[in-house]
Protein backbone atom coordinates (compact mmCIF):
# COMPACT_ATOMS: atom_id res chain seq x y z
CA UNK A 1 0.00 0.00 0.00
CA UNK A 2 2.70 2.33 0.73
CA UNK A 3 4.12 3.63 -2.55
CA UNK A 4 6.97 5.79 -1.27
CA UNK A 5 8.65 8.05 -4.19
CA UNK A 6 11.80 6.12 -5.43
CA UNK A 7 14.72 7.37 -7.52
CA UNK A 8 13.46 8.34 -10.17
CA UNK A 9 11.69 11.06 -9.37
CA UNK A 10 14.28 12.40 -6.54
CA UNK A 11 15.05 15.28 -8.60
CA UNK A 12 12.66 17.52 -9.45
CA UNK A 13 14.35 19.83 -11.40
CA UNK A 14 15.93 17.51 -14.00
CA UNK A 15 14.28 17.18 -17.04
CA UNK A 16 10.83 15.51 -16.48
CA UNK A 17 8.67 12.72 -18.32
CA UNK A 18 6.20 15.70 -19.41
CA UNK A 19 8.79 18.38 -20.70
CA UNK A 20 10.17 14.87 -22.99
CA UNK A 21 6.02 14.49 -24.04
CA UNK A 22 5.83 17.91 -25.16
CA UNK A 23 8.61 17.91 -26.82
CA UNK A 24 7.22 14.61 -29.02
CA UNK A 25 3.52 16.55 -28.93
CA UNK A 26 5.86 19.05 -31.32
CA UNK A 27 7.19 16.37 -33.04
CA UNK A 28 4.69 15.16 -34.33
CA UNK A 29 2.49 17.99 -35.20
CA UNK A 30 1.77 18.04 -38.76
CA UNK A 31 3.22 21.04 -39.59
CA UNK A 32 6.21 20.71 -37.76
CA UNK A 33 8.70 20.52 -40.65
CA UNK A 34 7.25 23.06 -42.57
CA UNK A 35 7.21 26.24 -40.01
CA UNK A 36 9.11 24.54 -36.81
CA UNK A 37 10.20 28.37 -36.45
CA UNK A 38 6.74 29.25 -36.18
CA UNK A 39 5.59 26.64 -34.12
CA UNK A 40 7.95 26.98 -31.52
CA UNK A 41 7.19 30.47 -31.03
CA UNK A 42 3.90 29.70 -31.07
CA UNK A 43 4.69 27.32 -28.22
CA UNK A 44 6.91 29.49 -26.34
CA UNK A 45 4.32 32.67 -27.10
CA UNK A 46 1.33 30.22 -25.79
CA UNK A 47 2.02 28.81 -22.36
CA UNK A 48 4.94 30.45 -21.66
CA UNK A 49 5.47 28.76 -17.93
CA UNK A 50 2.81 30.46 -14.98
CA UNK A 51 4.25 30.94 -11.76
CA UNK A 52 2.35 28.89 -9.25
CA UNK A 53 2.05 28.62 -5.50
CA UNK A 54 1.16 25.73 -3.48
CA UNK A 55 0.93 24.55 0.05
CA UNK A 56 2.05 20.66 -0.33
CA UNK A 57 0.85 18.68 3.04
CA UNK A 58 2.12 21.70 4.65
CA UNK A 59 5.06 22.56 2.68
CA UNK A 60 5.20 25.99 0.53
CA UNK A 61 5.56 24.70 -2.99
CA UNK A 62 7.26 27.63 -5.60
CA UNK A 63 6.84 26.05 -9.64
CA UNK A 64 6.86 27.45 -12.36
CA UNK A 65 4.33 25.19 -14.62
CA UNK A 66 2.98 24.93 -18.17
CA UNK A 67 -0.90 25.63 -18.12
CA UNK A 68 -1.81 22.63 -19.27
CA UNK A 69 -0.31 20.52 -16.21
CA UNK A 70 -2.91 18.68 -14.46
CA UNK A 71 -2.78 18.99 -10.04
CA UNK A 72 -1.99 15.22 -10.94
CA UNK A 73 0.52 15.16 -12.68
CA UNK A 74 2.11 18.55 -10.92
CA UNK A 75 1.98 16.11 -7.54
CA UNK A 76 3.60 12.89 -9.27
CA UNK A 77 6.20 14.14 -11.56
CA UNK A 78 7.20 17.74 -10.22
CA UNK A 79 6.84 16.95 -6.30
CA UNK A 80 7.43 13.29 -6.67
CA UNK A 81 4.44 12.34 -4.66
CA UNK A 82 3.24 9.60 -6.26
CA UNK A 83 0.78 8.80 -3.97
CA UNK A 84 -2.01 9.80 -5.81
CA UNK A 85 -2.51 7.73 -9.00
CA UNK A 86 -3.21 8.06 -12.67
CA UNK A 87 -6.48 5.86 -13.33
CA UNK A 88 -8.60 7.19 -15.87
CA UNK A 89 -7.30 10.79 -16.04
CA UNK A 90 -10.55 11.99 -16.53
CA UNK A 91 -12.78 12.49 -13.01
CA UNK A 92 -14.49 8.69 -13.42
CA UNK A 93 -12.00 6.71 -11.28
CA UNK A 94 -11.00 8.47 -7.93
CA UNK A 95 -7.71 7.05 -8.03
CA UNK A 96 -6.33 10.65 -8.28
CA UNK A 97 -8.42 12.05 -4.99
CA UNK A 98 -6.50 14.88 -2.65
CA UNK A 99 -7.87 17.17 -0.95
CA UNK A 100 -7.82 20.86 -1.51
CA UNK A 101 -8.55 23.34 0.99
CA UNK A 102 -9.72 20.53 2.88
CA UNK A 103 -12.21 19.23 0.06
CA UNK A 104 -11.68 15.93 -1.66
CA UNK A 105 -11.25 16.66 -5.32
CA UNK A 106 -10.27 14.76 -8.62
CA UNK A 107 -7.08 16.05 -9.01
CA UNK A 108 -6.41 14.66 -12.21
CA UNK A 109 -9.12 17.29 -13.71
CA UNK A 110 -7.70 20.44 -11.99
CA UNK A 111 -5.66 22.71 -13.60
CA UNK A 112 -2.64 23.11 -11.87
CA UNK A 113 -2.79 26.62 -11.87
CA UNK A 114 -6.44 27.10 -10.64
CA UNK A 115 -4.98 25.74 -7.68
CA UNK A 116 -2.42 28.97 -7.00
CA UNK A 117 -2.45 29.90 -3.51
CA UNK A 118 -4.72 26.60 -2.42
CA UNK A 119 -3.51 23.69 0.39
CA UNK A 120 -3.20 20.26 -1.36
CA UNK A 121 -3.28 17.27 0.90
CA UNK A 122 -1.71 14.04 -0.16
CA UNK A 123 -1.97 10.39 1.43
CA UNK A 124 1.32 11.56 1.89
CA UNK A 125 -0.07 13.78 4.30
CA UNK A 126 -2.19 12.12 6.26
CA UNK A 127 -0.46 10.25 8.67
CA UNK A 128 0.73 12.17 11.84
CA UNK A 129 4.38 12.58 12.68
CA UNK A 130 5.34 10.50 15.05
CA UNK A 131 5.49 7.92 12.24
CA UNK A 132 2.09 6.00 13.16
CA UNK A 133 -0.74 5.27 10.73
CA UNK A 134 -3.78 7.72 10.22
CA UNK A 135 -6.58 5.62 11.55
CA UNK A 136 -8.37 5.36 8.05
CA UNK A 137 -4.94 3.57 6.93
CA UNK A 138 -5.02 1.43 9.97
CA UNK A 139 -8.22 0.56 9.23
CA UNK A 140 -7.53 -0.11 5.47
CA UNK A 141 -5.30 -2.87 6.98
CA UNK A 142 -7.50 -4.14 9.52
CA UNK A 143 -9.92 -4.72 7.18
CA UNK A 144 -8.09 -6.26 4.14
CA UNK A 145 -9.81 -3.25 2.33
CA UNK A 146 -7.63 -3.53 -0.48
CA UNK A 147 -5.94 -6.10 -2.98
CA UNK A 148 -3.64 -4.61 -5.61
CA UNK A 149 -3.53 -1.25 -4.27
CA UNK A 150 -3.48 0.87 -6.94
CA UNK A 151 -7.07 2.54 -6.14
CA UNK A 152 -5.91 2.81 -2.03
CA UNK A 153 -4.40 6.07 -1.78
CA UNK A 154 -7.42 7.61 -3.15
CA UNK A 155 -10.05 5.92 -1.66
CA UNK A 156 -8.42 6.55 1.79
CA UNK A 157 -8.50 10.57 1.23
CA UNK A 158 -12.57 10.52 -0.31
CA UNK A 159 -13.04 8.40 3.07
CA UNK A 160 -11.50 10.87 5.30
CA UNK A 161 -13.15 13.35 3.67
CA UNK A 162 -16.04 11.42 3.28
CA UNK A 163 -16.12 11.01 7.45
CA UNK A 164 -15.27 14.88 7.90
CA UNK A 165 -18.23 16.04 5.47
CA UNK A 166 -20.17 13.91 7.97
CA UNK A 167 -21.86 11.06 4.99
CA UNK A 168 -20.95 8.05 7.27
CA UNK A 169 -24.58 7.75 8.82
CA UNK A 170 -25.32 4.28 7.33
CA UNK A 171 -23.59 1.82 5.41
CA UNK A 172 -26.23 3.29 2.06
CA UNK A 173 -24.63 6.80 2.75
CA UNK A 174 -21.10 5.71 2.45
CA UNK A 175 -21.95 3.67 -0.31
CA UNK A 176 -23.33 6.43 -2.54
CA UNK A 177 -20.62 8.64 -1.30
CA UNK A 178 -17.92 6.58 -1.94
CA UNK A 179 -19.12 5.56 -5.19
CA UNK A 180 -16.68 8.23 -7.17
CA UNK A 181 -13.82 5.76 -6.27
CA UNK A 182 -13.98 2.27 -8.05
CA UNK A 183 -12.10 -0.53 -6.76
CA UNK A 184 -11.58 -2.99 -9.62
CA UNK A 185 -10.41 -5.71 -6.96
CA UNK A 186 -13.76 -5.30 -5.90
CA UNK A 187 -12.53 -4.62 -2.32
CA UNK A 188 -15.59 -3.19 -1.66
CA UNK A 189 -16.56 -5.07 1.43
CA UNK A 190 -13.25 -4.10 3.27
CA UNK A 191 -13.75 -0.32 2.39
CA UNK A 192 -17.07 -0.25 3.53
CA UNK A 193 -15.96 -1.84 6.89
CA UNK A 194 -12.81 -0.01 7.31
CA UNK A 195 -14.61 3.40 6.64
CA UNK A 196 -17.34 2.57 9.48
CA UNK A 197 -14.65 1.66 11.94
CA UNK A 198 -12.29 4.35 11.14
CA UNK A 199 -15.38 7.05 11.29
CA UNK A 200 -15.58 6.09 15.26
CA UNK A 201 -12.50 6.63 15.90
CA UNK A 202 -11.77 9.53 14.11
CA UNK A 203 -15.13 11.09 15.81
CA UNK A 204 -13.78 10.05 19.55
CA UNK A 205 -10.01 10.92 18.36
CA UNK B 1 -3.33 19.04 -26.10
CA UNK B 2 -3.08 22.01 -27.63
CA UNK B 3 -1.13 24.83 -26.14
CA UNK B 4 -3.31 27.90 -24.04
CA UNK B 5 -3.00 30.80 -21.90
CA UNK B 6 -4.13 30.88 -18.70
CA UNK B 7 -5.65 34.02 -17.24
CA UNK B 8 -7.13 34.80 -13.57
CA UNK B 9 -10.22 37.17 -14.16
CA UNK B 10 -10.58 39.68 -11.31
CA UNK B 11 -14.02 40.52 -11.44
CA UNK B 12 -17.29 39.71 -13.87
CA UNK B 13 -16.60 42.41 -15.67
CA UNK B 14 -12.97 41.54 -16.79
CA UNK B 15 -13.58 38.14 -17.42
CA UNK B 16 -16.25 39.02 -19.76
CA UNK B 17 -14.25 41.68 -21.69
CA UNK B 18 -10.93 39.30 -21.71
CA UNK B 19 -13.19 36.38 -23.47
CA UNK B 20 -14.88 39.06 -25.97
CA UNK B 21 -11.77 40.80 -26.97
CA UNK B 22 -9.77 37.35 -26.84
CA UNK B 23 -11.62 35.95 -29.88
CA UNK B 24 -13.02 32.56 -31.01
CA UNK B 25 -10.65 30.71 -29.17
CA UNK B 26 -11.01 32.56 -25.56
CA UNK B 27 -13.24 30.49 -23.28
CA UNK B 28 -14.28 31.02 -19.77
CA UNK B 29 -13.13 28.26 -17.56
CA UNK B 30 -15.24 27.38 -14.22
CA UNK B 31 -14.76 23.84 -12.51
CA UNK B 32 -13.21 22.46 -15.68
CA UNK B 33 -14.62 19.22 -14.79
CA UNK B 34 -15.99 19.12 -18.32
CA UNK B 35 -14.02 21.72 -20.76
CA UNK B 36 -10.78 20.26 -19.13
CA UNK B 37 -11.54 16.63 -19.98
CA UNK B 38 -13.08 17.74 -23.04
CA UNK B 39 -9.41 18.95 -23.90
CA UNK B 40 -7.66 16.06 -22.94
CA UNK B 41 -9.71 14.22 -25.98
CA UNK B 42 -9.05 16.82 -28.06
CA UNK B 43 -12.83 17.75 -28.09
CA UNK B 44 -12.74 21.46 -27.34
CA UNK B 45 -8.95 23.13 -27.90
CA UNK B 46 -9.07 26.59 -26.35
CA UNK B 47 -6.06 29.12 -27.11
CA UNK B 48 -6.84 31.09 -23.82
CA UNK B 49 -8.89 30.74 -20.97
CA UNK B 50 -10.28 32.67 -18.45
CA UNK B 51 -10.56 31.00 -15.18
CA UNK B 52 -13.61 32.50 -13.35
CA UNK B 53 -14.11 30.22 -10.88
CA UNK B 54 -12.62 32.24 -7.68
CA UNK B 55 -14.74 35.03 -8.02
CA UNK B 56 -16.45 36.11 -5.00
CA UNK B 57 -19.08 37.57 -6.61
CA UNK B 58 -20.73 34.34 -8.26
CA UNK B 59 -20.13 31.81 -5.52
CA UNK B 60 -23.01 32.52 -3.20
CA UNK B 61 -26.85 31.51 -3.39
CA UNK B 62 -29.93 31.77 -0.93
CA UNK B 63 -32.50 29.63 -0.62
CA UNK B 64 -34.29 31.36 1.98
CA UNK B 65 -36.29 34.32 -0.24
CA UNK B 66 -39.85 34.56 -0.40
CA UNK B 67 -39.90 34.87 -3.79
CA UNK B 68 -37.25 33.15 -5.47
CA UNK B 69 -34.40 31.13 -4.80
CA UNK B 70 -31.41 32.63 -6.00
CA UNK B 71 -28.14 30.95 -6.55
CA UNK B 72 -24.94 31.97 -8.16
CA UNK B 73 -23.37 30.46 -11.48
CA UNK B 74 -20.15 30.01 -9.13
CA UNK B 75 -21.79 28.09 -6.08
CA UNK B 76 -20.65 24.39 -6.10
CA UNK B 77 -22.35 21.49 -6.78
CA UNK B 78 -21.59 19.63 -3.23
CA UNK B 79 -22.49 23.46 -1.25
CA UNK B 80 -26.01 23.55 -2.69
CA UNK B 81 -26.92 19.76 -2.67
CA UNK B 82 -26.56 19.95 1.14
CA UNK B 83 -28.48 22.75 1.57
CA UNK B 84 -30.87 22.31 4.31
CA UNK B 85 -34.16 24.22 2.98
CA UNK B 86 -33.42 23.01 -0.46
CA UNK B 87 -33.24 19.73 0.65
CA UNK B 88 -36.60 19.94 2.69
CA UNK B 89 -38.45 22.44 0.59
CA UNK B 90 -37.07 21.74 -2.71
CA UNK B 91 -35.72 17.61 -3.06
CA UNK B 92 -35.94 17.57 -6.55
CA UNK B 93 -33.18 20.20 -6.88
CA UNK B 94 -31.21 18.81 -4.21
CA UNK B 95 -31.24 15.22 -5.68
CA UNK B 96 -30.67 16.58 -8.67
CA UNK B 97 -27.51 17.63 -7.68
CA UNK B 98 -26.57 14.66 -5.35
CA UNK B 99 -27.22 12.10 -8.18
CA UNK B 100 -24.51 13.37 -10.65
CA UNK B 101 -21.01 12.92 -10.43
CA UNK B 102 -19.16 12.27 -7.20
CA UNK B 103 -18.79 14.23 -3.89
CA UNK B 104 -14.96 14.91 -5.56
CA UNK B 105 -16.82 16.25 -9.01
CA UNK B 106 -19.49 18.05 -7.01
CA UNK B 107 -16.81 19.72 -4.97
CA UNK B 108 -15.18 21.60 -8.17
CA UNK B 109 -18.21 21.90 -10.52
CA UNK B 110 -20.27 24.96 -10.64
CA UNK B 111 -23.91 25.56 -10.99
CA UNK B 112 -23.57 27.90 -14.19
CA UNK B 113 -20.73 25.23 -15.97
CA UNK B 114 -22.95 22.44 -14.71
CA UNK B 115 -25.33 23.94 -17.01
CA UNK B 116 -23.06 23.61 -20.30
CA UNK B 117 -21.85 19.97 -19.55
CA UNK B 118 -21.54 18.19 -22.60
CA UNK B 119 -22.76 14.87 -24.20
CA UNK B 120 -21.38 12.26 -22.97
CA UNK B 121 -22.33 10.38 -26.73
CA UNK B 122 -19.05 8.53 -27.53
CA UNK B 123 -18.62 9.49 -30.76
CA UNK B 124 -18.08 13.06 -29.95
CA UNK B 125 -16.09 11.91 -27.12
CA UNK B 126 -13.55 9.94 -28.84
CA UNK B 127 -13.72 11.92 -32.25
CA UNK B 128 -11.72 10.12 -35.29
CA UNK B 129 -11.96 7.71 -37.02
CA UNK B 130 -15.79 8.32 -36.23
CA UNK B 131 -18.00 10.74 -37.85
CA UNK B 132 -20.00 13.58 -35.61
CA UNK B 133 -21.86 16.53 -37.12
CA UNK B 134 -20.93 17.80 -33.24
CA UNK B 135 -17.31 17.60 -33.26
CA UNK B 136 -16.55 18.27 -37.01
CA UNK B 137 -19.71 20.05 -38.50
CA UNK B 138 -20.46 18.25 -41.59
CA UNK B 139 -18.79 15.07 -41.14
CA UNK B 140 -21.93 13.11 -40.41
CA UNK B 141 -23.60 10.99 -36.96
CA UNK B 142 -21.62 7.68 -36.63
CA UNK B 143 -24.47 7.41 -33.57
CA UNK B 144 -27.22 6.72 -36.17
CA UNK B 145 -25.94 3.70 -37.38
CA UNK B 146 -24.03 2.84 -34.43
CA UNK B 147 -23.95 1.96 -30.44
CA UNK B 148 -27.03 4.71 -29.85
CA UNK B 149 -27.89 2.88 -26.20
CA UNK B 150 -27.37 5.61 -24.64
CA UNK B 151 -28.95 8.16 -26.95
CA UNK B 152 -31.32 10.23 -27.59
CA UNK B 153 -34.89 9.29 -28.32
CA UNK B 154 -36.61 12.81 -27.78
CA UNK B 155 -35.27 16.01 -30.20
CA UNK B 156 -32.70 14.13 -32.31
CA UNK B 157 -32.33 15.11 -35.46
CA UNK B 158 -30.72 13.47 -38.66
CA UNK B 159 -27.63 15.24 -38.00
CA UNK B 160 -27.09 14.58 -33.95
CA UNK B 161 -29.14 12.35 -31.58
CA UNK B 162 -26.13 12.86 -28.83
CA UNK B 163 -28.34 12.78 -25.58
CA UNK B 164 -28.13 15.61 -22.87
CA UNK B 165 -26.31 14.23 -20.00
CA UNK B 166 -27.27 16.53 -17.21
CA UNK B 167 -29.70 16.31 -14.18
CA UNK B 168 -29.87 20.48 -12.55
CA UNK B 169 -31.13 21.71 -16.09
CA UNK B 170 -33.90 19.24 -16.27
CA UNK B 171 -34.80 19.62 -12.67
CA UNK B 172 -34.87 23.70 -13.12
CA UNK B 173 -37.13 23.46 -16.45
CA UNK B 174 -39.78 21.81 -14.25
CA UNK B 175 -39.15 24.64 -11.64
CA UNK B 176 -39.62 27.39 -14.78
CA UNK B 177 -36.26 28.80 -13.60
CA UNK B 178 -34.48 31.44 -15.50
CA UNK B 179 -30.86 32.35 -15.89
CA UNK B 180 -29.02 36.05 -15.83
CA UNK B 181 -26.50 36.56 -17.85
CA UNK B 182 -23.94 38.99 -18.83
CA UNK B 183 -22.38 40.06 -21.82
CA UNK B 184 -20.16 42.81 -23.55
CA UNK B 185 -23.17 44.56 -24.60
CA UNK B 186 -25.01 43.77 -20.88
CA UNK B 187 -27.23 41.77 -19.07
CA UNK B 188 -29.98 40.01 -19.71
CA UNK B 189 -32.23 36.93 -18.63
CA UNK B 190 -33.07 33.77 -20.39
CA UNK B 191 -35.86 31.18 -19.25
CA UNK B 192 -34.18 27.77 -18.72
CA UNK B 193 -36.32 26.65 -20.88
CA UNK B 194 -34.64 28.57 -24.12
CA UNK B 195 -30.99 27.95 -22.80
CA UNK B 196 -30.66 24.49 -24.37
CA UNK B 197 -31.18 24.23 -28.46
CA UNK B 198 -32.23 20.80 -30.12
CA UNK B 199 -29.73 20.05 -32.25
CA UNK B 200 -31.31 20.25 -36.07
CA UNK B 201 -29.23 20.74 -38.83
CA UNK B 202 -26.74 22.84 -36.16
CA UNK B 203 -25.53 20.31 -33.50
CA UNK B 204 -22.41 22.22 -32.76
CA UNK B 205 -24.44 25.17 -31.29
CA UNK B 206 -25.68 24.03 -27.94
CA UNK B 207 -26.97 26.68 -26.25
CA UNK B 208 -28.29 30.28 -27.28
CA UNK B 209 -25.67 31.66 -25.23
CA UNK B 210 -23.03 33.71 -27.30
CA UNK B 211 -19.21 32.79 -26.48
CA UNK B 212 -18.64 35.45 -24.73
CA UNK B 213 -21.83 35.79 -22.35
CA UNK B 214 -21.74 34.56 -19.16
CA UNK B 215 -23.82 32.86 -16.88
CA UNK B 216 -24.15 34.83 -13.60
CA UNK B 217 -27.06 33.62 -12.26
CA UNK B 218 -29.64 31.25 -11.95
CA UNK B 219 -33.48 31.96 -10.29
CA UNK B 220 -36.02 29.94 -9.11
CA UNK B 221 -39.43 31.34 -8.42
CA UNK B 222 -40.42 30.28 -5.30
CA UNK B 223 -43.71 27.29 -5.21
CA UNK B 224 -46.01 25.15 -3.44
CA UNK B 225 -44.75 22.86 -5.94
CA UNK B 226 -41.57 22.49 -4.23
CA UNK B 227 -41.79 20.05 -0.97
CA UNK B 228 -43.99 17.82 -2.80
CA UNK B 229 -41.37 16.83 -5.82
CA UNK B 230 -38.19 14.89 -6.71
CA UNK B 231 -35.69 13.75 -9.31
CA UNK B 232 -35.88 10.06 -10.37
CA UNK B 233 -32.92 9.13 -11.70
CA UNK B 234 -32.54 5.28 -12.99
CA UNK B 235 -28.89 4.22 -14.19
CA UNK B 236 -26.98 1.32 -15.21
CA UNK B 237 -25.44 1.52 -11.48
CA UNK B 238 -27.16 2.84 -8.76
CA UNK B 239 -25.05 5.85 -8.23
CA UNK B 240 -22.00 7.94 -10.02
CA UNK B 241 -23.43 7.16 -13.73
CA UNK B 242 -25.27 9.46 -16.06
CA UNK B 243 -29.11 8.62 -16.54
CA UNK B 244 -30.50 6.13 -18.70
CA UNK B 245 -33.94 7.78 -17.38
CA UNK B 246 -34.80 10.48 -15.10
CA UNK B 247 -37.70 12.58 -13.98
CA UNK B 248 -37.65 15.59 -12.20
CA UNK B 249 -41.69 15.60 -10.77
CA UNK B 250 -43.40 18.65 -9.12
CA UNK B 251 -46.87 18.13 -7.64
CA UNK B 252 -49.59 20.76 -5.95
CA UNK B 253 -52.53 18.32 -3.96
CA UNK B 254 -55.47 19.54 -3.23
CA UNK B 255 -56.65 16.21 -1.19
CA UNK B 256 -56.09 13.29 -3.60
CA UNK B 257 -56.66 15.92 -6.65
CA UNK B 258 -53.54 17.37 -8.83
CA UNK B 259 -54.10 21.03 -9.14
CA UNK B 260 -50.81 21.54 -10.54
CA UNK B 261 -47.85 18.81 -11.72
CA UNK B 262 -44.35 19.71 -13.34
CA UNK B 263 -42.80 17.00 -15.64
CA UNK B 264 -39.64 17.16 -17.16
CA UNK B 265 -37.09 13.75 -18.65
CA UNK B 266 -33.42 13.99 -18.62
CA UNK B 267 -31.71 11.30 -20.20
CA UNK B 268 -33.68 10.79 -22.98
CA UNK B 269 -33.92 13.86 -25.16
CA UNK B 270 -31.10 16.24 -26.74
CA UNK B 271 -32.32 19.07 -24.25
CA UNK B 272 -33.80 19.66 -20.72
CA UNK B 273 -37.04 18.02 -21.78
CA UNK B 274 -40.44 19.41 -20.25
CA UNK B 275 -43.25 17.17 -21.16
CA UNK B 276 -46.19 19.78 -20.29
CA UNK B 277 -48.89 17.99 -22.30
CA UNK B 278 -48.37 14.76 -19.23
CA UNK B 279 -48.67 17.45 -16.66
CA UNK B 280 -51.89 18.81 -18.29
CA UNK B 281 -53.31 15.41 -18.07
CA UNK B 282 -53.46 14.81 -14.52
CA UNK B 283 -54.45 18.28 -13.28
CA UNK B 284 -58.03 17.93 -11.27
CA UNK B 285 -57.81 14.45 -11.40
CA UNK B 286 -56.73 12.20 -8.91
CA UNK B 287 -53.42 10.88 -8.65
CA UNK B 288 -54.02 6.87 -9.26
CA UNK B 289 -51.51 4.66 -10.73
CA UNK B 290 -53.06 4.50 -14.04
CA UNK B 291 -53.03 7.92 -14.30
CA UNK B 292 -49.47 7.82 -13.41
CA UNK B 293 -48.72 5.46 -16.19
CA UNK B 294 -50.94 7.34 -18.91
CA UNK B 295 -48.51 10.72 -17.42
CA UNK B 296 -46.15 8.50 -18.48
CA UNK B 297 -46.94 7.67 -21.79
CA UNK B 298 -48.36 10.98 -22.91
CA UNK B 299 -44.61 12.17 -21.58
CA UNK B 300 -42.84 10.03 -23.99
CA UNK B 301 -45.80 9.82 -26.82
CA UNK B 302 -43.33 11.59 -29.51
CA UNK B 303 -40.62 8.90 -28.79
CA UNK B 304 -38.73 7.80 -31.79
CA UNK B 305 -36.33 4.79 -30.77
CA UNK B 306 -33.15 3.30 -32.44
CA UNK B 307 -31.49 0.57 -33.00
CA UNK B 308 -30.22 -0.33 -29.37
CA UNK B 309 -32.34 2.25 -27.38
CA UNK B 310 -35.58 1.19 -27.89
CA UNK B 311 -36.38 -0.03 -23.71
CA UNK B 312 -36.01 3.40 -22.57
CA UNK B 313 -39.10 4.37 -24.14
CA UNK B 314 -40.98 2.12 -21.44
CA UNK B 315 -38.11 3.03 -19.07
CA UNK B 316 -38.50 6.66 -19.11
CA UNK B 317 -42.33 5.92 -18.74
CA UNK B 318 -42.40 3.86 -15.98
CA UNK B 319 -39.52 6.33 -14.29
CA UNK B 320 -42.25 9.23 -14.44
CA UNK B 321 -44.76 7.63 -13.43
CA UNK B 322 -42.68 6.14 -10.62
CA UNK B 323 -41.65 9.99 -9.95
CA UNK B 324 -45.24 11.24 -9.75
CA UNK B 325 -46.01 8.12 -6.87
CA UNK B 326 -43.15 9.32 -4.76
CA UNK B 327 -43.62 13.15 -5.18
CA UNK B 328 -47.22 12.22 -4.35
CA UNK B 329 -45.97 10.81 -0.88
CA UNK B 330 -44.37 13.84 -0.08
CA UNK B 331 -47.48 16.33 -0.07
Amino acid sequence: MDDKPDGRNDNPASVGRRDLMIGATLATAPFAKAATAQVTATQEGMTGRTEVSLTVNGEAKRLSLDPRASLLDTLREELALTGAKKGCDHGQCGACTVHLDGRRIASCLTLAVQADGCAVTTIEGVSPEDGSLHPMQQAFIDHDALQCGYCTPGQIMAAIACVREGHVGNADEIREYMSGNLCRCGAYAGILAAIQDAASKMRAG
Amino acid sequence: MRPFTYARAGDEAAAIRAVSSGGRGTRFLAGGTTLYDLMKLGAEAPERLVDISALPGLASFDTAGPRELVFGAGARMSDVAADSRLVAEYPALSESLWKAASQQLRNMASLGGNLLQRTRCAYFRGGEPFACNKRTPGSGCAAREGIDRGHAVLGGSEACIATYPGDWAVALVAFDAVVDVAGPNGARTIPLQALHREPGTTPEVETSLARDEMILRIRVPATPLGRASTYHKIRDRESYAFALASAAVALWMEGDVVREARIALGGLATRPWRAQEAEAGLVGRPLTLEAARAAGEAALRNARPGHHNAFRIELGTRTVAEALLIAQRRA
